[in-house]
């Protein structure tokens, strides 16, 4: 089990990043940034997160998200909080496949030293791959993320 | 006479496996799927080894052997519910048996072909009245078939103990409605409907009844005309058969007014290129070839439960739920459903304070223990007490006292894992 919960997700599951009361999305000021905002859920567990990214040019300026979900699902939209803010759309799609592939490794984990380094943090969810039924609870973040990016991108066209 | 539930555990495999790296399981999950007895993999054996052919169709001597089979494995989960062999329809499963019954009223409403079928042709104004505590299975259909003919859906709540409230039955239950809906026991709060004061508001203005039997037919004597519900529904892989089956009862009125939903072979008795003429109930539901072996398995699981005895499993799992609802002694444990041992079968849902039930779910799989996490597939009850969702354990006739401990001084180590108190 303290495989699974290592200590540095139990820490972010407590205290998460970039986390905000619920309400406290609506009244988010955009301060003119190009913002991207997308709802998910997890209809199984009835988890769900809705997350504001806020972009100036092509890189993430912030990351707000008011969810809620077991320790799993609020670490990894912390972590991934954490690695996003300040990287363009182009390198969280890239970290985002990546720990996609960490995700469905069985609890192998990556083998590629530069993939483990730029997961950086994240690795700490190599436990869950081993846990199929877990697998969504640690991508709900991700997956708000890419559909947010995404609209971003398409209101930026 | 006492069941002899060491014996009982022999005649299921699975109970004898480890999980997670050599733990014993305890098998806690009951609610979602049962264990299936050796007896009723072995009908299924027998059955697709020595006798399988296509029923209702041919003459050689297989299709009668296999014809025989399936008509008696229907008489024989008709009899555990006290029901006649032509008030069973075979379905695929509850889901599809309270489907079955939701679109045949869509069909009546769309032009009644007959004049018994107007009885369930609805329109604007007409209400539809389910419960707050239903799986989604026996709210969804309701929910379509409102949409569908501007018919009104409309529920009794439940109160703070999780029981149906019935205090408006007289309001709820009135000239406009025309359908009640409602299930047996709820599989979140495990609280028994009381079923005779639905039934008499509901027989009083002529509305149609529809019990969701699934949390009730493996754990309490059932007798459905005696209960005087029009239809119910159950599934076979919730009372130690197979997956892929479940049964639609309905009386003999009912089922010969309700249009039928699904078309094709086996129903029809002539066929032009513009028209048909159906079968009588309860093969006018039948469509198609059907889940014949697995319907054998849950005539099995139906004898082997009638030869354990409703009353020794009444008493067995009583006492099960009263060791289940011990959970609340544990710090931070708050149950969803009534905390007494009373009108209730042997499930208990609850919320762990500060631990998400996913989590929790996980600590104790580590364990070997296997329960249930999340909504139950009934978000409404869960919206009801204000969580998103929750942790079931639900217990059996092959589950032990001791079983049930392990479970509680598992669960008594979550939330110092977690660092929660």
């Amino acid at each position: 089990m303290t495989q699974l919960y290592q200590q540095l997700i139990l820490e972010h599951s407590k205290t998460p990043t970039g986390r905000v009361a619920k309400g406290e999305l609506e009244g988010a000021n955009s301060h003119g940034l190009n913002i991207g905002t997308s709802h998910q859920v997890n209809p199984t567990c009835g988890d769900e997160i809705t997350l504001v990214a806020k972009f100036e040019g092509d890189k993430i300026a912030d990351i707000i998200w008011e969810g809620q979900g077991c320790a799993i699902s609020q670490a990894s939209a912390s972590v991934m909080t954490d690695m996003a803010i300040g990287q363009t759309a182009t390198q969280v799609t890239d970290d985002n496949l990546l720990f996609h592939e960490l995700m469905h490794s069985r609890g192998a984990g990556l083998t590629d030293p530069q993939a483990i380094e730029q997961l950086g943090d994240a690795v700490a969810f190599t436990g869950v791959s081993q846990y199929p039924a877990r697998i969504k609870c640690a991508l709900l973040g991700w997956e708000a993320l890419r559909a947010a990016i995404h609209q971003a991108q398409l209101k930026g066209e | 006479m006492a069941l002899d539930i060491t014996a009982i555990r022999e005649q299921f495999p699975i109970l004898d496996r480890t999980v997670r790296g050599g733990k014993p399981l305890i098998y806690l999950d009951s609610a979602a799927t049962t264990q299936r007895p050796r007896a009723v993999v072995e009908a299924m054996e027998q059955f697709t080894f020595s006798h399988n052919g296509a029923v209702h169709r041919g003459t050689h001597q297989l299709g009668e052997e296999a014809t025989d089979a399936f008509e008696a494995a229907r008489a024989t989960v008709a009899r555990l519910v006290g029901a006649a062999p032509d008030e069973i329809v075979w379905t695929s499963g509850a889901t599809a048996g309270l489907n079955l019954v939701a679109n045949g009223f869509k069909n009546a409403s769309l032009g009644p072909k007959s004049a018994a079928a107007s009885r369930f042709a609805l329109k604007p104004g007409d209400e539809i009245v389910v419960t707050e505590a239903e799986h989604h299975s026996n709210l969804v259909p309701w929910q379509e078939l409102a949409k569908a003919t501007g018919a009104e859906l409309r529920w009794f709540g439940v109160d703070d103990e999780g029981r149906l409230d019935l205090s408006n039955l007289n309001e709820l239950i009135n000239e406009r409605t025309k359908v009640v809906a409602f299930t047996h026991v709820s599989n979140v709060t495990a609280a028994i409907t009381p079923i005779e004061q639905i039934v008499a508001a509901a027989r009083r203005v002529g509305a149609t009844t529809i019990l969701d039997a699934c949390q009730s037919v493996a754990h309490l004597p059932l007798d459905l005309p005696a209960l005087g519900v029009d239809f119910a529904a159950f599934s076979g892989h919730k009372m130690f058969g197979p997956t892929g089956v479940g049964v639609l009862y309905g009386t003999r009125e009912a089922l010969a007014a309700l249009p039928p939903v699904n078309f094709g072979g086996s129903m029809v008795e002539t066929v032009t290129m513009t028209d048909a003429t159906y079968l009588p109930p309860p093969m006018r539901f039948e469509a198609g070839t059907q889940m014949v072996t697995a319907a054998i398995g849950m005539a099995a699981a139906a004898n082997w439960l009638n030869n354990l005895g409703f009353d020794n499993l009444s008493e067995y799992e009583n006492n099960l739920a009263e060791e289940l609802l011990k959970v609340e002694e544990i710090p931070g444990i708050t149950i969803i459903g009534p905390r007494e041992a009373h009108d209730r079968v042997a499930l208990v849902s609850f919320v762990v304070d500060g631990v998400h039930p996913h989590d929790v779910g996980q600590v104790l799989d580590d364990a070997g223990i296997a329960v249930r996490v999340g909504q139950h597939c009934a978000q409404p009850i869960h919206n009801r007490f204000g969580v998103s969702s929750s942790v079931r354990a639900s217990a059996t006739v092959y589950n032990t006292v001791a079983e049930i401990s392990a479970f509680r001084e598992a669960l008594a180590q979550v939330r110092p894992f977690f660092g929660v108190d």
